[in-house]
């Protein structure tokens, strides 16, 4: 017990450190991904057949495999690809010297960008397919009574539609937040330094302190109190939108 | 001068043929009635008139402006479709009222949307809002809907979701309004409510084309009445001829099952 007290306010600085780190990766994916998945959303449901088919594509690659596998491929991918190129390629041709110039940066900061990039992309496909769900959900006449009202297409997808689908959006939507705010430790398996590797630190050993696992399992109080926080606003803003049916 | 001329007009889905060389005009301050059974094109026909179907033939007229000849073969763009749609206000027969605005909200929509395109709104947005609000006001009151203003549609019964939905096609002062089967979606108390209110607007002359099937409600109202039958326009004329001395066999015969039934 008197290790425990000794040990506690090491780790718990070093897990809130970690923790930072998940939040933002947090924020930053839903920043990005909440409206890429609009952006593709729109992109399957309107009439240019070859877009529809590169996005269903898409979402049929990035949601048929793990995510684990993306961050992978994409945080290693470009180093492994720029040094397949030598110098004297690249010297020859312009385009094989911006391939070879395309790496993530060291560190922590390479790190975060690709697996930024990677749950971005992944969650704007998971919510591209809700946000299609709800745009097909509303029914054809509230589009009908806008066109016969004079609105444009813009108009009644800004000013009837939208509103309507973030209402019966809302609760899958909120099912993936709380997802994604686990789906976050993926990024240990490119040591992003994210809450849980933070806490496996102390396990190899770290300011100290080796072979202590307790670390690794507090960490789940950080994702139960983040998601419970996150259960009542979603919760409320659900009710905020009851006001229509 | 007629207000309206459909001529020649041929609609088919696929291989279906829905209408089938529709003619017909009607003068200012008519009320037309549409009769006939389900699945004789009357809806289709209003559908047309408001470019929500594209007829594979038809010149429409507004008065004597050619608003569609479909023989000319270059769609109209979005932004001339919108402006020609404008002579026309449709009623529906689900309503399709917008669930997330009240009653007000759902009137003034279009009007505050079609004011934010013209040259003067950003300096006089306080002006024109108000004025778009007191037309809106004006048209719930005349709908007998002066204390439900401030309801969203999921507050309101049947009745009083048409008679908004009248209110937010007349806000932009069609030249013809159109109602597709505007009681269909009711039971028969809240029928008598919408029909009073259709009703008034013909006695103010207000120019409509009504797809009904409340027969004696098109008798009673309309100036002129069509009976379409398997996408043609099977008799038309006065009411005291088409119900009263109807000249087609599947006229009476269609009268008659009516009269049956009631």
């Amino acid at each position: 017990m008197e290790q425990f007290l000794q040990q506690f306010p090491v780790v718990f600085n070093s897990l809130n450190v970690g923790f930072l780190q998940t939040m933002k990766l947090f924020f930053v994916t839903l920043l990005g991904a909440l409206p890429l998945g609009l952006l593709l959303a729109l992109g399957e449901v309107s009439r240019a057949r070859v877009l529809r088919g590169a996005i269903k594509v898409l979402v049929w690659i990035i949601r048929g495999s793990p995510l684990m596998i993306q961050l992978l491929i994409i945080y290693y991918g470009p180093g492994l690809l720029a040094g397949s190129i030598s110098a004297e390629a690249a010297e020859s041709n312009w385009f094989l010297a911006f391939l070879r110039s395309c790496k993530w940066s060291g560190g922590e900061d390479g790190r975060f960008t690709a697996a930024a990039v990677a749950f971005i992309i992944n969650y704007a496909c998971y919510f591209c397919e809700i946000y299609r769900g709800g745009i097909q959900g509303i029914p054809v006449g509230q589009e009908e009574a806008g066109l016969v009202l004079g609105m444009t297409g813009w108009q009644i997808f800004f000013k009837v539609k939208l509103l309507q689908m973030i209402k019966a959006i809302l609760p899958p939507i909120s099912n993936e937040i709380i997802t994604l705010v686990k789906d976050t430790s993926l990024a240990r398996i490119i040591s992003l330094q994210e809450v849980i590797w933070a806490g496996q630190a102390f396990l190899k050993g770290s300011q100290g302190i080796s072979g202590a696992i307790w670390p690794l399992f507090f960490t789940g109080v950080y994702y139960l109190v983040a998601n419970g926080l996150l259960t009542v606003g979603l919760a409320k803003l659900e009710k905020k939108l009851s006001y229509f049916r | 001068m007629p207000i309206l001329e459909v001529e020649h007009l041929r609609k088919s889905f696929g291989q279906t043929l829905v209408l089938d060389d529709i003619s017909f005009s009607m003068e200012a301050g008519d009320t037309l009635s549409i009769i006939g059974s389900s699945g004789s094109g009357k809806t289709t026909l209003l559908r047309c008139l408001n470019f929500l179907e594209r007829p594979d033939e038809a010149i429409i007229r507004v008065r004597d402006e050619v608003l569609l000849d479909a023989s000319h073969a270059d769609r109209l763009s979005a932004q001339e479709t919108r402006k020609k749609r404008l002579h026309f206000g449709l009623v529906f027969q689900s309503f399709n009222l917008f669930p997330q605005y009240t009653a007000l909200q759902n009137v003034m929509l279009a009007e505050e949307l079609l004011a934010r395109e013209t040259p003067g709104w950003k300096t006089h947005k306080a002006e024109i809002t108000a004025r778009i609000r007191a037309h809106a006001e004006d048209l719930l009151r005349e709908m007998g809907l002066a204390n439900r203003m401030n309801n969203y549609p999921h507050q309101l019964s049947g009745g009083q979701c048409q008679r908004v939905a009248i209110a937010r096609a007349l806000a932009l002062s069609p030249d013809i309004l159109c109602f597709d089967e505007p009681t269909s979606a009711l039971d028969p108390e809240l029928t008598g409510e919408v029909l009073r209110v259709i009703r008034g607007l013909a006695e103010r002359n207000t120019t409509m084309v009504i797809v009904t099937h409340e027969m004696a409600f098109a008798r009673d109202v309309s100036s002129h009445v069509i009976f379409m039958d398997d996408g043609r326009i099977c008799e038309q004329g006065s009411p005291a001829e088409v119900f009263g001395n109807p000249q087609q066999e599947r006229t009476r015969q269609f009268l008659s099952r009516y009269r049956d039934e009631n």
